[in-house]
């Protein structure tokens, strides 16, 4: 079925999901139909991938209709849901990282050729080169999926629902790891997908984003209706009033904060991505530096050098004068050192274990005396945690697994934070959480640095280093190309610095 | 403990209480010594297993171990060797060949599949040209007395072996549940990346649950050649390996790492001696011996998946209740 003829008219009527332990949903309606684009709104935990999920028949709904093209269904299947042209980018990424680019976009539907129905790899690769362009990718189709950034397994996933004709696109936080480049590169995606008579839900914690492609907005709360925009009426602050129930005055409150000795000096480290360009870094204490740049720039790859994650080629870091040893986690740790990292599933959290685990996990040796850990103080600190990043959770001792992604984000951030380090890299922290947390995110940053952390923030969110940080330091193709202070701070500068 | 392992314990009492009715006799003093013997034989290994399984390894080289090591063991006593050095050498042996295991997991990054496979081969088929594939004995008459009291004694009726292994299941119990080590150990089963973002020494980690597997095994090897005396490398300890994965599968671990208990790897245990002596007091042909192994373990798994989707149905209904509105 073709979105120009036959575009799609779509129903959700009363629909109610409930989770042991959670009622995900609770009567909700919404309507879209072709050539529409619809964005999602809510706080963490609302309710809005759920719903999804519902449209794309991976979770049957308690109760309520699906009503598609005029047919009513108590459930779909994901093979209706393919049938009726939906296609789902996954807020959680799950790409075969066995397979190349082409396989993954391609999955299920591999051209084939000859007698013997042999796979043709050409005209596949043919067929996703396109799409790859389209979206500003810089990998091509025979590339492995196992080396990715997220950002690029982001843009599969897009690449993998743009690659059928879809009648109906879901973007759940599509862009959640995506910087401003490619975030406009898909907002113009999102709007030929309109023309061609495509409806697109679209699901983002980025209002802004909202503002620029939406013809209509509805709002969930607490996994209920919480009222209908139209595109007149669509603004930041009625959009965050609706959401939250309050109005979140200011999301930037920025001090300025008095740059004290500094306490992290990197000289000519050279990573294994980038080995000809060493860079060159310091860090004050109480203050916060940006580090912002296009995906890819090597932003990550320094964290994760510096973390002793990575194996380091070249150049010395200094903790206070003091030469930290590499390559290993144990003394970045000792050093003072935290790393909150990017992808949460795979390397910030245990999914299966309690969330009080899991934000335990690297502050054990603290919370026991001759290596027998002390319970009590563990779920003390998992109930403070969750009261300063006010963590939606059933209990504590649930898995980590049951939480909706921005509650989870908000536990790999407790879990960093009980180890109340003296420098903290910050690689995309808000990737996926509300503004009401954001704002709390950038406030206990504030804070931190009050007390004289010195904090790094890998954003790509440029509104966010703008208005949260002191200092930016831009990357582009592993060298540092420009370092920004307060006054010089401004969209354009970041940009050219990052296309250097 | 568990709810798991509850539902396992009910199962050991059931099955115990079914075979006491239909045979008395598995109740006498003789039998329930017997019986604690080969539970606390069996258990040591099968502690050992469970240490590497939780890290989402396996180690397949057990039953060899017991063989090689045994066959040392006996050798050199006979030869002369003083029990003590003897029982140290072997428990370095141990130490060395887990070492060995854990570095070419980590450091060559070979799966332990693999590697325990070729253990299984290489540690039997040395043991088997060690003795010409004959078979290692002491000389007719030699005796060890502070030795075999140790080892194989009995103290107000309850072997050694038992309480060596009571003892071993304790400490087990809490290293793995107390303490830091032990929660390493299932974080870097469950998720090694995010172990290593968590500041955890992964390597050390793996490499530490390989050795003390092997140690534990060597202290098992032990106690299996002095009660048995004489060891015939070509049979002794065939298959060990599988009734050590059996336990601990039961026991709730998964071989995908990071989950299971001690308590519940015991318990494992104590089921299959159990099954163990059904099969001989209820005169089944004891070459049904394994089928009925195989089957209880497939009936404990299966209740314990419905267990669970029970539950959570449960929890289910209890949310939608609170809605206060049915479907
Ligand atoms: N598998 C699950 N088991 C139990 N509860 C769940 C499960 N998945 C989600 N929930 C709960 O359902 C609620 C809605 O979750 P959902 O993922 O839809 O939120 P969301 O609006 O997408 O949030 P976010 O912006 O953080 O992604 C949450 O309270 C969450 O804890
Ligand atoms: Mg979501």
């Amino acid at each position: 079925m073709n979105a120009t003829t036959n575009p799609i008219d779509l129903r959700l009527e009363d629909v109610t999901k409930i989770y042991p332990g959670a009622i995900a949903l609770s009567e909700v309606s919404l309507s879209i139909r072709g050539g529409e684009v619809v964005g999602l709104i809510g706080e963490n935990g609302a309710g809005k991938s759920t719903l999804m999920n519902v449209l794309g028949g991976t979770i049957a709904p308690d109760a309520g209709a699906i009503v598609a093209d005029g047919q009513s269904h108590a459930a779909l299947t994901p093979a209706q849901a393919i049938e009726l042209g939906i296609a789902f980018v996954h807020q959680e990424l799950n790409p075969f990282t066995n397979l190349d680019v082409t396989g993954n976009v391609l999955l299920g539907r591999e051209i084939r050729t000859g007698l013997f129905g042999r796979i043709d790899r050409t005209a596949m690769e043919q067929r996703v080169q396109p799409i790859l362009t389209r979206l500003g990718a810089r990998f091509s189709p025979r590339d492995p999926v196992l080396g990715l950034s997220l950002a690029d397994q982001q843009l599969l996933e897009i690449a993998k629902a743009l690659a059928v004709d879809a009648r109906l696109v879901i973007l759940d936080e599509p862009t959640s790891s995506l910087t401003l480049s490619e975030t406009q590169r898909l907002l113009e995606v999102v709007t030929d997908l309109r023309r061609e008579g495509v409806a697109v839900l679209f699901i983002t914690h980025r209002l802004n984003e909202i503002e620029q492609v939406a013809d209509r907005v509805v709002v969930l709360r607490d996994g209920k209706n919480a009222g209908d925009l139209g595109r007149a009426e669509i603004g930041r602050d009625r959009m965050v009033q609706m959401m939250v129930g309050r109005d979140v005055k200011r999301l930037y409150q920025r001090k300025a904060h008095e740059a004290g000795a500094p306490v992290l000096q990197i000289t000519d480290l050279r990573t294994q991505t980038y080995p000809e360009s060493p860079v060159t870094l310091a860090l004050h204490g109480g203050e916060i530096l940006g580090l912002a740049g296009l995906v890819g720039a090597g932003r990550t790859e320094i964290a994760r050098a510096l973390f002793g994650i990575d194996p380091v080629l070249g150049g010395t870091v200094h903790v206070r004068d003091r030469l930290l040893p590499q390559n290993s986690v144990a003394a970045a740790i000792a050093a003072g050192i935290s790393l909150v990292p990017e992808d949460r599933k795979a390397q910030g959290l245990f999914l299966e274990f309690s969330i009080s685990d899991n934000i335990s996990m690297p502050s054990l040796a603290r919370m026991s005396s001759r290596g027998r850990i002390n319970r009590k103080a563990e779920l003390a600190l998992a109930e403070s945690s969750r009261n300063r990043l006010s963590i939606k959770a059933a209990s504590l001792r649930g898995p980590a697994a049951e939480l909706s992604g921005g509650n989870q984000q908000k536990v790999v951030l407790a879990k960093w934070l009980a180890m109340e380090p003296a420098i903290i890299i910050f690689d995309e922290p808000t990737r996926g959480i509300d503004v009401g947390a954001k704002a709390e995110v950038y406030g206990l940053m504030q804070a931190l640095a009050d007390r004289g952390v010195a904090i790094v923030m890998i954003s790509s969110d440029m509104e966010e280093v703008i208005g949260v940080s002191d200092r930016v330091a831009v990357m582009s193709k592993g060298r540092i190309t420009g370092i920004l202070n307060q006054e010089q701070l401004t969209e354009e500068a970041i940009l050219r610095l990052a296309v250097e | 403990m568990l709810r798991k392992d509850l539902g396992l314990a009910t199962l050991v009492v059931t099955v115990g209480f079914v075979v006491a009715l239909i045979n008395p006799r598995f109740l006498s003093p003789v039998n329930l010594a017997n019986t604690a013997n080969l539970i606390g034989l069996f258990g040591l290994f099968s502690i050992a297993e469970a240490f590497v399984i939780v890290t989402a390894g396996i180690e397949l080289s057990v039953g060899s171990v017991i063989a090689l090591l045994g066959v040392l063991f006996i050798d050199m006593i006979a030869n002369g060797v003083p029990w003590p050095v003897a029982a140290l050498i072997v428990l370095a042996l141990g130490a060395v060949i887990g070492l060995l295991h854990g570095w070419l997991i980590t450091r060559l990054r070979l799966q332990p599949f693999v590697v325990t496979l070729c253990g299984l081969l290489i540690y039997r088929g040395t043991a088997r040209f060690y003795t010409a594939d004959g078979t290692a004995g002491f000389k007719f008459g030699s005796s060890f007395p502070t030795l075999e009291w140790l080892v194989t004694g009995r103290t107000w009726g309850v072997p050694h072996s038992a309480v060596a292994f009571l003892f071993v299941a304790v400490l087990a119990w809490f290293v793995l549940h107390r303490t830091v080590f032990g929660r390493h150990l299932f974080a870097v089963g469950k998720n090694e990346e995010a172990a290593r973002y968590s500041g955890i020494n992964t390597r050390r980690v793996i490499v530490s649950a390989y050795v003390i597997c092997a140690v534990l095994t060597a202290v098992s090897a032990i106690f299996f050649a002095m009660y048995t005396r004489s060891v015939q490398p070509s049979s002794h300890g065939n298959f060990y390996e599988l009734y050590g994965i059996a336990a601990a599968v039961l026991g709730g671990f998964s071989l995908r790492g990071g989950e299971g208990s001690i308590v519940g790897v015991c318990l494992g245990v104590i089921l299959l001696q159990e099954l163990q002596n059904l099969v001989n007091l209820l005169g089944i042909p004891s070459s049904l011996n394994f089928a009925v192994m195989g089957s209880v373990i497939l009936f404990g798994v299966i209740a314990d998946t419905q267990f669970d989707r029970y539950r959570t149905a449960k929890r289910h209904a209890a949310t939608r209740a609170s809605l206060g509105k049915p479907r």
